[in-house]
């Protein structure tokens, strides 16, 4: 079995089975409250699946694209979770799982806040049944997304989809099976820091 | 998906339950995890004992922008987490198993900063079945005094002086796990941030702490007389315990611009002499005060700024003359670290409080009389 977590919009935790049946999963869409909700969703998922520590065989976190702030709540809880169990971790494109099971080219699209989308586009899935990223993910002003992705006209839209972690634990079981890569350990911000170098000080003398 | 109602009979789920007290209540082997500011602190105590302090800063991080960059902050501590539990249990010599209970900082602090170490403690008190105690960063301050090896207890009741980039607050603690008062704090600028905004403005690197020193050797403290804010009587009746460093930093800046104005070769060394002694005599004029009018002959001192050689000197004068105990933990327990939250978790458990429940949040105005959340 593997917990699933994943923050880069609400939170979402689940564990599914190696069958890939969802034995719990809890969701919040609220945006600020990732660092309040996280320990009683872990704790609840164990419960609710009758599940032990010990039952688990992986920590799956959804490594973004997301908002900072959120999305480094779930990728902490779930490196201490692994780190405090004993388990590997699995790192994922939060993307690709939305993108999971999807057939037709499609565009993912989710919210980057300020007015910006992070975006991913996908040929369809491979014979593995995971989904083939052909760009992204990255950033784009929501106004200019055609403009910004690669043949945007070739993609259908998929945005404003909730994430669920279950879908993150059942990309990961593919990975796993078809001994794919798992994403890299850098949470995807693809934002630098808001901060500018000041010129110095100002006066405060006319 | 719904979320399905927690069916108590199904706790096969060996996880903390919250309100179990920890096995062990009269030495407790506690991890703390601090991460309210740039300092990614973990310490692990056994009672009063310390057995590691592993602090990763990313300070060197923020020097360009002269001052902590919050956002800079919070991703150096999720990057740092991993390692420095790793190394604070390596240096400890324990395993995660063997610990009693685990203790974060929920607050007060940088709030996207102190989410990491919330989000953290969380899953690894989940993941291990440990219990967690949420605690205040400045109880911890003082709380780091439990943890000196000189074989001297602190008293109390004591008034705590905690001064740093973020914070500059008196308290008058009569218990260190139940009864802390907030008799005043800074209501503009932290002492630390106006030490780094005059480094700034006299064009010297951040931290402005240890600059201001190195550059004051020689300096004539009594050159210039900047303003001792809340200071005048007619801000000592709403303001007696309170500090403020805004118009010290401008009235600063204004003097050195006049001078570079009239293109007088002054002496920085007086500057920053004067500036410091300004903020030192605030500092310790408000702390003996509390200490004499509520009749606690005690003074600890916390906090980053604590490791300016004049705040140390001019607290000794000033208590030794007002007969005032004074007391400074070692300063690597002074600057922000785990150590200390370790230690006032610790505090709790031998004091027999329970656990926190998962749900708490970080709270960065978490108002000191709440030691735990």
């Amino acid at each position: 079995m593997l917990l699933a977590i994943d923050t880069s919009a609400g939170t979402s935790v689940a564990i599914v089975d190696a069958q890939g049946v969802v034995r719990a999963e809890h969701n919040s869409l609220d945006t600020r409250k990732h660092a309040e909700v996280i320990g009683d969703f872990i704790r609840g998922c164990l419960t609710d699946a009758e599940c032990a520590v010990t039952d688990l065989t992986g920590v799956v976190a959804g490594m973004g694209p997301g908002p900072f702030t959120g999305l480094r709540v779930g990728i902490v809880a779930a490196r201490a979770f692994a780190f405090g169990a004993g388990l590997p971790l699995l790192p994922v494109v939060t993307h690709d799982a939305l993108a999971l099971g999807e057939t037709e080219p499609i565009v993912v699209a989710t919210d980057a806040r300020r007015k910006e989308l992070y975006w991913s586009t996908y040929e369809g899935s491979d014979a593995a049944g995971l989904p083939v990223r052909v760009a992204g993910p990255a950033l784009a002003p929501a106004a200019e997304l055609a403009a910004s992705v690669p043949s945007f006209e070739h993609f259908q839209l998929r945005d404003s989809q909730p994430v669920h972690a279950s879908n993150l634990a059942r990309l990961a079981f593919l990975l796993r099976e078809h001994h794919r890569p798992f994403a890299g350990e850098e949470a995807l911000y693809l934002r630098s820091p808001d901060v500018t170098l000041s010129a110095g000080p100002k006066r405060v003398t006319a | 998906m719904s979320n399905p109602a927690p069916n108590p009979a199904s706790a096969v789920a060996s996880s903390a339950l919250s309100g179990q007290l920890p096995a062990n209540t009269t030495n407790p082997l506690v991890l703390g995890i601090e991460t309210s500011c740039d300092e990614t602190g973990i310490g692990i105590v056994r009672g009063n004992q310390l057995l590691a302090n592993v602090i990763s800063s990313s300070m060197d991080e923020h020097a360009r922008y002269g001052g902590v960059v919050p956002e800079v902050a919070a991703r150096a501590h999720l990057e740092a987490m991993q390692p420095a539990l790793e190394q604070a249990l390596a240096e400890a010599g324990v395993e995660l198993s063997e610990l009693d209970a685990i203790a974060v900082t929920s607050g007060p602090g940088l709030a996207g900063a102190l989410m990491v170490g919330v989000a953290a403690a969380k899953a690894l008190s989940v993941a291990t079945g440990k219990p967690l105690y949420a605690v205040n960063h400045l109880v911890g301050h003082v709380g780091a005094d439990v943890l000196r090896d000189d074989g001297t207890e602190i008293e109390l009741p004591t008034i705590a002086l905690l001064v740093s980039g973020g914070h500059t607050s008196l308290l008058l603690v009569r218990d260190l796990v139940s009864d802390v008062e907030l008799l005043g704090e800074t209501i503009d600028d932290a002492a630390g941030e106006a030490f780094d905004k005059v480094a700034r403005l006299l064009g010297l690197p951040y931290p402005g702490g240890p600059q201001i020193d190195r550059v004051a050797i020689g300096g004539n403290p009594k050159a210039i007389r900047f303003p001792r804010g809340l200071t005048h009587t007619k801000d000592v009746d709403r303001h007696r315990y309170d500090f403020s460093f805004s118009g010290l930093k401008t009235s600063v800046a204004r003097w050195v611009e006049r001078e570079q104005d009239a293109g007088t070769d002054f002496s920085i060394a007086d500057v920053a002499a004067s500036f410091r002694e300004a903020v030192v005599d605030v500092l310790l004029t408000k702390a003996v005060a509390a200490c004499v009018d509520r009749e606690v002959p005690r003074l600890l001192l916390g906090g980053g700024v604590v490791a300016n050689y004049r705040v140390r000197e001019l607290a000794a004068a000033r208590c030794a003359e007002a007969g005032i105990e004074l007391r400074i933990p070692p300063l690597s327990l002074c600057t922000d670290n785990g150590a200390m939250i370790a230690a006032l978790g610790a505090q709790l458990i031998m004091a027999g409080k329970e656990p926190s429940t998962l749900g708490f949040s970080a709270d960065s105005t978490l108002p000191v009389t709440q030691i735990q959340a």
